[in-house]
């Protein structure tokens, strides 16, 4: 057999590998940069996902050409079957279910780095960490010590990032595990909060950490399966007690993970193209997690410590005095939308929930007809992620250029004649700004109550919003309460407007 | 690649990550997340070394099948990925002007 032998060898071409690798690597890590580029705006984004997959093509087909000789056939049934269920998945999923799709992908590549990291241990020569110069050295006094030859020596610098990038991937698999199965709803969205959590996680942290310097120093089998253990049950304890409002922080940490433990691998395989997209992933996740959080006016710290919303009888118990709200029809509502001149629809996780996206647009469509000017104004944290809501938006075919940011849109519901909320609450209600002692005070909302008519579709009167803070906006006079699924609401004001 | 160079490419790296995330419009931030979910399946370059791998002994043989594991995994997030990015871009349309 030759070919084994080949790849016997590689490795010794790895520490001298030919400079087109290492430009095939970073030519890889440019397109992936600017993959993300081109989403700056919609025009150039389906451009930018097509240098992303040129980057991942170009570096699949550069390992493959150094490495896969050996194995081909296995490569290819394996990235056939992966590829082939991506694929449909891809293919197959609601726009709905966007959240918990990619809370699923995240927690496969933290699933493919805990493997890979294991794979290096296992065969470090394979992945050229081999600390050649230790071994040569090491070999005598060990030799005459224990009377054996020493374990193959990995560098210890290359431990380091192997029990990072590994630990790191754990915790990116099972904290997406749960956020999967909490997004999903095979999971209750309230968090479960464990007594002393604070203390068990610190705890486990450094426990971990502790492992991770016995690793280095000893490079024992038992320590990267204590770390890989405890790194699988940090993630999911730190997952467990954040509740449902809070999931677009979580999913957008959990991307940041995911790129992390890429990047420690890319250490480990000194890897260009592993290491950028790592870090821009990183700094992805983490900007969105940061978006995020200021648009809740909740601190990283606090939504990691969980527990938001599991006090919401608490709060809803004191606002129970009957205060006078007026209920209105689909007619009413169609007809003071048709005398409107400017429409603002606010949707928020209710519209995705009832699937109104497009009898709404459709309403849009006809209101445009009569000579109705309608925007579509879309809080950062609406939805389950960040971005949700214009993605459900643009399924149903609403362009773009109607749908705006709550900054950009906030100062026109003074000229607004009905603003229409939709499976929308937190981030309409003026507590935000004016009642401190509110969980959701200091977050930013729409200004709705400046508009001439507010209609506000729900489905009752009893549930009050994931913060479960009551919300002054049933109150006002100028509120038509619209109590209905969504989309039957919805689809009887287009019925009364085409009458 | 020293230790020091690399690290200076991750640093810059992260550099260029924050300001290029930071223009992407927040309209695009669903697709943004499912395009550097796919990107940073780029670990299977690893799982491709490991699965390529034919060295001697048990641990190269696990170290192997881990790889191939890895591979599906992260072909899964690659092609689904891209795939679920291609296909939430081409439904932002502007608005049609008549």
């Amino acid at each position: 057999m030759v070919l084994p032998l080949l790849a016997e060898g590689a490795h010794i071409l790895e520490i001298t590998p030919s400079p087109w690798v290492a430009f095939a690597y970073l030519a890889a890590g440019v397109l992936f940069i600017l993959a993300l580029r081109g989403l700056s705006s919609p025009g150039t984004s389906r451009a930018g996902n097509r240098y992303g997959m040129a980057g991942m093509t170009i570096a699949i087909v550069t390992t493959l050409l150094t490495h896969g000789i050996a194995s081909l056939p296995e490569i290819v049934v394996a990235l056939a079957i992966g590829g082939g269920i991506g694929f449909i998945t891809a293919r197959r999923i609601q726009m709905t279910d966007m959240p918990q799709l990619v809370a699923a992908f995240h927690s496969l590549v933290g699933l493919a780095a805990v493997l890979v990291g294991w794979a290096a241990y296992l065969n470090p020569d394979a992945f050229g960490i081999l600390d050649m110069a230790a071994y040569l050295t090491d070999t005598l006094a060990h030799a005459s010590s224990t009377g054996a030859p020493p374990p193959t020596q990995i560098h210890p610098q290359s431990l380091i990032e192997m029990a990072l990038g590994i630990a790191i991937g754990a915790i990116t698999f099972s904290g997406s595990v749960i956020a999967f199965l909490k997004l999903a709803g095979k999971m209750s969205g309230a968090p479960i909060i464990l007594p002393a959590r604070h203390a068990i996680n610190i705890v486990i942290l450094l426990a971990i950490a502790f492992f991770i310097f016995g690793f280095v120093m000893s490079q024992s089998m038992l320590d990267i399966a204590l770390i890989t253990a405890l790194a699988f049950i940090i993630g999911f304890l730190l997952i467990i007690p954040i509740g449902g409002a809070d999931m677009p922080v979580v999913v957008s940490m959990l991307n940041s993970y995911s790129g992390w433990a890429a990047a420690a691998m890319g250490f480990t395989l000194h890897n260009t193209a592993m290491i950028i997209t790592g870090a821009l992933v990183g700094s992805s996740g983490a900007i969105l997690s940061y978006i995020m959080c200021k648009a809740m006016n909740r601190s990283f710290i606090s939504v990691i410590a969980g527990g938001f919303g599991a006090t919401a009888d608490a709060g809803g118990g004191a606002a129970k005095e009957q205060r006078p709200w007026k209920r209105g029809s689909a007619e009413d509502a169609a007809f003071l939308l048709k005398e409107a001149e400017n429409v603002i629809i606010i949707p928020g996780y209710g519209m995705a929930v009832a699937q109104a996206q497009h009898v709404l647009r459709e309403m849009a469509d006809t209101l445009k007809k009569e000579g109705v000017n309608v925007k579509y104004a879309i809080h950062p944290v609406a939805g389950r992620m960040p971005g949700h809501m214009n993605v459900l938006l643009a399924e149903a075919n609403v362009p773009y250029d109607e749908v705006f940011e709550l900054e950009d849109i906030n100062g026109e519901f003074a000229q607004c004649d009905v603003a229409f909320i939709i499976g929308a609450n937190d981030v309409v209600n003026p507590a935000a700004r004016t009642d401190k002692s509110s969980p959701i005070y200091g977050m930013p909302v729409f200004d709705v109550e400046k508009a001439k008519t507010v209609m506000f579709i729900k489905r009752s009167m009893s549930g009050v919003g994931y913060s479960g803070v009551d919300n002054d906006v049933f109150y006002m006079d100028q509120t038509m309460m619209l109590l209905a699924d969504a989309k039957k609401m919805v689809e009887e004001i287009v019925k009364s407007l085409q009458h | 690649m020293d230790f020091i160079s690399i690290l200076s490419i991750f640093v810059m790296a992260c550099f260029v990550g924050y300001y290029v995330v930071w223009s992407v419009t927040p309209a695009l931030h669903t697709p943004l997340m499912a395009v550097t979910n796919a990107i940073s399946s780029v670990i299977v370059v690893g799982a491709l070394i490991a699965a390529a791998a034919s060295g001697i002994g048990a641990g190269a043989g696990v170290s192997k099948w881990l790889g191939l594991g890895a591979v599906v995994l992260a072909s899964i997030n690659i092609f689904g990925g891209f795939a679920v990015t291609a296909r939430m871009l081409a439904m932002y349309k502007k608005k049609e002007r008549k």
